[in-house]
């Protein structure tokens, strides 16, 4: 008997540049709610979390990594697996500091700013992707990771690279969910 | 049918989705806690069942195999005594297969025992919950699933699992 093949994931294509505007669209109308950047971003990070909560089944599901071993598995995981399944862009991965579990991702191309030229004048501050820190976060929080999860470096802001950095806090207790018996 | 019930739990071990292909569905709403409502005791060298009934368990019945390992007297044939968690839980009438996500929630399937196929079919479940239930920006986690979606695409999995499953060789 013939085993079905396995299951490749079905990417419906839609034009790329609807999601780039779409996501511009919520950016701009952001700053226009809310004066300060700090919340801008909080917000950007809470939207993120959301996305990120639902978004890690889906990529569980579809791409069948195991349970990992370290956070340097994690981080590799996020940028070669996840990055280019969502974003299809694959970041480099870095270890800043593996005693306090930091890690870094490097962007080098990201498609959400491709039209985005340089932050208007008084949103110096504003982190125009900080959706996707969110989403991290979101994500790992599901798998009982907690994690700090922020922009280290930005070209919007005028840094040479973008970086995301993501910290390591603990390991949520997975029992806490479980009700006292 | 021989896929007899497919449920959902989550991470507190609340059931958020019941679908009985032979009973029809309690109105009230259940909550199922994890591992079984069966009272497993030891007895005369086996694990039998002591209390609790649950679709075609009853008291008296032992424990076959766990995560289709032999179960000989107290012990699994690997000499362990439990595993973190029950994959498969065999009996003459059914079994039971679980695939639990690594975050947490629990897809449970009942299905006759000559029923091939049940670990793609639950690979299959955890997808369409991943679309139709968590894409749904209405839909709450961990809460039960009230989606239409779902619900029909879970059924035409089910379909197209038993359709493939029953002359195939044993999961």
């Amino acid at each position: 008997m013939s085993r079905p093949a396995p299951r490749k994931p079905e990417y419906h294509k839609i034009n790329k540049d609807l999601f780039v505007l779409t996501y511009g669209a919520l950016v701009a109308q952001l700053c226009k709610d809310y004066e300060k950047d700090e919340d801008v971003n909080a917000y950007l990070d809470k939207m993120g979390y959301g996305i990120g909560t639902r978004l890690v089944e889906d990529f569980l599901a579809r791409s069948c990594v195991g349970r990992c071993h370290s956070y340097s598995e994690i981080t590799d995981i996020i940028a070669q697996v996840a990055f280019k399944m969502y974003l299809g862009i694959t970041p480099s991965v870095t270890c800043n500091n593996s005693s306090r579990n930091e890690f870094s991702l490097i962007l080098d191309k990201n498609p959400l700013v491709e039209f985005v030229e340089e932050l208007p004048a008084g949103r110096s501050s504003l982190c125009y992707c900080n959706l996707l820190c969110g989403i991290i976060r979101g994500a790992l929080e599901m798998v009982h990771l907690a994690a700090d999860v922020t922009f280290l470096q930005d070209r919007l802001k005028g840094d040479s690279v973008t970086e995301i950095g993501i910290t390591f806090l603990k390991k949520l207790d997975e029992k806490k969910y479980r009700r006292k018996k | 049918m021989a896929i007899f019930s497919v449920y959902v739990v989550n991470k507190a071990g609340g059931l958020i989705y019941q679908l009985d292909s032979y009973a029809p569905r309690a109105e009230a709403e259940k909550t199922f806690s994890y591992p079984l409502d069966l009272l497993l005791k030891l007895h005369d060298e086996r694990v039998l069942v002591a209390f609790g009934q649950r679709d075609g368990i009853r008291v008296g019945h032992a424990v076959l195999a766990i995560n289709g390992k032999d179960v000989n007297g107290k012990y699994t044939a690997d000499g362990k005594e439990g595993s973190s968690g029950i994959e498969m839980l065999e009996t003459d009438t059914f079994k039971l297969h679980c695939f639990q996500t690594l975050t947490g929630i629990k897809f449970v399937v009942l299905a006759d025992p000559r029923q091939a196929g049940i670990d793609s079919l639950l690979r299959k479940i955890y997808e369409i919950y991943s679309d139709f239930a968590l894409k749904n920006p209405f839909y709450s986690l961990e809460m039960p699933i009230r989606c239409e979606l779902f619900d029909q695409n879970l059924k035409l999995a089910l379909e197209v699992a038993e359709k493939a499953g029953t002359f195939g060789p044993g999961s």
